[in-house]
């Protein structure tokens, strides 16, 4: 086609980066969070993702080693250099407390002082007020309070002057008995790593439940495959009255929605003795997985010559051997295309998991792991979800770009013929 | 025992009791009920040839008659009864449910998505199919297109947390947002509109699909057609609506209804992005906010999903008798 008159470069040109723009659009979600699982959980909330690759600001509290203390004047004096004796890094802003990490730009002095007040009446009164100054100068103090209270003198407290370098001068006007905490906001260069994924699968049971949904996914597969198969063969090569109404069965229990099944087949379950259990998931899973998988492989072996089936039963073979032997192996293309089916929504199923099997932590799956509990309870540490998210949905990618030819040969077998 | 070891012994027990459930009652039928012996060897043939597709068919028949033909019955008349299913109660479930403000914002938003979310896939999933056709890296952008498809909704709806997150720092729209000046909002809060946004994660997630089957479609449009437009003059726009759309029409029906059933079916979304708060929720979450709590009232919900899909699956089943 391409070769035909009145197609325009500057189409071309167009289609192009539509495409690309799309395609990057529809990446754009998932890279971010293969990105972040890999991030440093402070560095997540200080920048987004779209950052990872620069230096983040980000705030540390640092309780230096306790050094010397010497007297200046009323003050006790502690100093040293935040990042260690031989450490290097660049202070960028510090502070003296939690709430106000990044208070004062390195280079200055920060610390709170006791104001000296009098009220309206004219009885003394003290009160803290938060400043910086210069490292050679004094704080400046306003004339009045918040309360427009007249100030008379102050007295400072505690102060810390930082180097953007990391020295530290610590003064205090008691007597220090553990190391002051410093609060830092320094420029850390990206840090990525495995952290995370450490984390949620050595102490969060991720493990228990990455094993959990392989255990219900796998006979989950391969038991309806076989049922199918065998339906599948006497539906498309056996010639018996009501066969035809037997497809139209199959192909209407396709859009069967599988609400219905829950309530009535757990009762059915807890009477005769299943209860939650793996053997209750395997069994509902192989039940719903059956139409599309009858379906879409009667269709597949509807299509193989007539002759080697027929040349095969007249020379004696029974529809047992014909089956075995000839149309098992040939119908490999629509095996593997439903095994791939059934596998990806088996693996990432949350609402038969949350039915069928015991609500308590052993027998959770990730994706009931991730929805009921990770979410919950780990709500704000993306780093934390994000790396549960991708060690939840690695597999189905793996098997996806493996095994995409049949997937497709099988989506297409199943919609248009 | 462990699950392993349970999972195992099932795949073992599973698959060797379907083979020898096979191979048995094959070897039954022909050595010992209709043995094709010399006085009525036809008549026995006959019968075992009679008998046989059913002994091929019977596991399915049992698994789909228990798990999906048996449950539309169950389900209904369970949904007759009241919470603890020892009272009667008529249509009493249904009456009271279509009383409620939820139950009709859940029906309401259901109705949005039956109606956007095909159509958001599908119209994604044709304008990539079209715009890659005959590009050189076509497969590759394609396949990264589709790959939404091999993930969890569970795992889809953590993706677009991240996107949607209300903090700059996190969320990247809130961050476009931030860097135009503009405050941070949380897109799941904001009154009607959240409904489109999840709605959104599941068209980003089936328009892989749509794009697949129709791009197939499209590569089966004789060329013929095409080439008798351009030497009309036909302009690419008019060639794509007048020659190609025309033609795979059906096949568009198709991916319409497969989505439109997916559709129905979907509660994990709703569930992992704002547990059917803020009006978001829709049939299917609905229902699971019933499960184990009130099972009359599930099963009313189950069976009104059950009646929105009835005239599409007999239209189905039609199809399919007309094919035969």
């Amino acid at each position: 086609m391409d070769n035909i008159a009145g197609k325009k470069s500057g189409l071309s040109i167009v289609t192009n980066l539509s495409v690309l723009v799309l395609v990057v659009l529809w990446l754009i979600p998932t890279i971010g969070l293969l990105v972040s699982s890999f991030r440093d959980r402070d560095q997540i909330s200080e920048t987004g993702w779209w950052l990872a690759l620069f230096p983040v600001e980000q705030a540390v509290r640092i309780t230096p080693e306790m050094g010397d203390v010497t007297q200046e004047g009323d003050l006790y004096v502690v100093s040293g250099n935040v990042f260690g004796a031989d450490g290097s890094g660049s202070v960028a802003a510090f502070g003296i407390t939690s709430r106000d990490p990044g208070a004062a730009e390195a280079g200055q002095t920060y610390g709170r002082l006791k104001l000296e007040v009098l009220d309206e009446e004219g009885e003394p009164d003290t009160e803290n007020y938060e400043t910086a100054w210069p490292v050679d100068g004094t704080p400046e103090i306003p004339e009045t309070d918040e309360d427009g209270r007249a100030v008379q003198s102050y007295t400072i407290d505690r102060a810390l002057t930082m180097q953007p370098n990391g020295d530290y001068v610590w003064r205090q006007a008691s007597e220090p008995r553990r190391a002051p905490a410093l609060y830092v906001v320094s420029t850390q260069p990206p840090d990525f790593g495995l952290q995370n994924y450490e984390t949620i699968l050595t102490s969060n049971n991720m493990d228990q439940a990455f094993i959990n949904t392989l255990t219900v996914t796998i006979p989950a597969t391969v038991i309806p495959i076989l049922i199918a198969a065998f339906a599948a063969y006497a539906l498309a090569w056996m010639d018996f009255p009501g066969r035809g109404w037997l497809v139209a069965i199959v192909v209407g229990l396709l859009v069967v929605p599988l609400q219905l099944a829950l309530v009535p087949m757990l009762t059915l379950h807890n009477e005769i003795g299943i209860g939650q259990s793996f053997l209750g998931i395997w069994l509902a899973h192989t039940g719903f997985g059956l139409p599309l998988a009858v379906y879409i492989l009667r269709n597949y072996m509807v299509g193989l010559p007539r002759d080697i089936i027929e040349s095969a039963k007249v020379d004696g073979a029974t529809d047992f051997q014909v089956f075995t032997r000839i149309v098992l192996p040939l119908s490999f293309p629509a095996l593997a295309s439903f095994a791939i089916f059934q596998f990806l929504w088996t693996w990432n199923d949350l609402l038969v998991a949350k039915v069928f099997l015991p609500s308590n932590s052993e027998s959770w799956v990730m994706t009931v792991k991730i929805a009921d509990d990770l979410l919950g309870s780990r709500g704000g540490d993306w780093g934390i979800l994000a790396a549960a998210a991708f060690v939840s949905i690695a597999v189905p990618l793996l098997v996806f770009f493996a095994m995409q030819k049949y997937l497709v040969r099988g989506l297409l077998a199943g919609s248009v013929k | 025992m462990s699950p392993i070891v349970q999972g195992i012994l099932t795949i073992i027990i599973g698959v060797g009791g379907c083979i020898g459930y096979f191979y048995a009652s094959n070897i039954l039928l022909d050595r010992v009920i209709f043995p094709p012996k010399t006085d009525d060897q036809g008549r026995n043939i006959r019968r075992a040839t009679m008998v046989r597709p059913w002994l091929f068919l019977l596991p399915a028949i049992l698994a789909l008659g228990l798990y999906l033909v048996y449950p539309v019955v169950g389900s209904f008349l369970r949904s007759l009864y009241n919470r603890s299913g020892n009272e009667f109660v008529g249509f009493g479930n249904y009456v009271q449910m279509f009383a409620e403000h939820g139950f009709r914002v859940a029906l309401f938003n259901n109705f949005l998505w039956v109606v956007f979310v095909p159509a958001g896939a599908t119209f994604f999933g044709l304008l990539v199919a079209q715009l890659t056709d005959r590009l050189k890296w076509g497969n590759i952008a394609k396949s990264l297109i589709f790959m939404p498809m091999a993930i969890s909704f569970v795992g889809a709806s953590l993706i677009w947390k991240f996107v949607y997150a209300a903090d700059p720092d996190i969320g990247i729209i809130n961050a476009i947002r931030d860097y135009f000046g503009a405050a941070p909002v949380d897109p799941m809060q904001i009154p009607f509109w959240n409904n489109f946004f999840i709605m959104f994660i599941m068209v980003w997630m089936q328009t892989g699909f749509a794009m697949v089957i129709l791009s197939a479609a499209l590569r089966g449009i004789p060329e013929e057609t095409i080439e008798a437009a351009i030497i009309d003059g036909a302009n690419p726009f008019q060639i794509f609506f007048r020659i190609k759309v025309p033609q795979i029409a059906g096949t568009i029906v198709v991916v319409w209804t497969t989505i439109t059933f997916l559709t129905l079916k979907v509660f994990d979304i709703v569930y992992t992005m704002t547990g059917g708060n803020f009006d978001t929720e829709i049939l299917p979450s609905y229902m699971m906010d019933y499960m184990f709590r009130d099972d009359g009232r599930a099963t009313a919900v189950a069976f009104v999903i059950m009646v929105i899909v009835t005239p599409v699956m007999i239209w189905n089943i039609r199809q399919a008798r007309r094919e035969l």
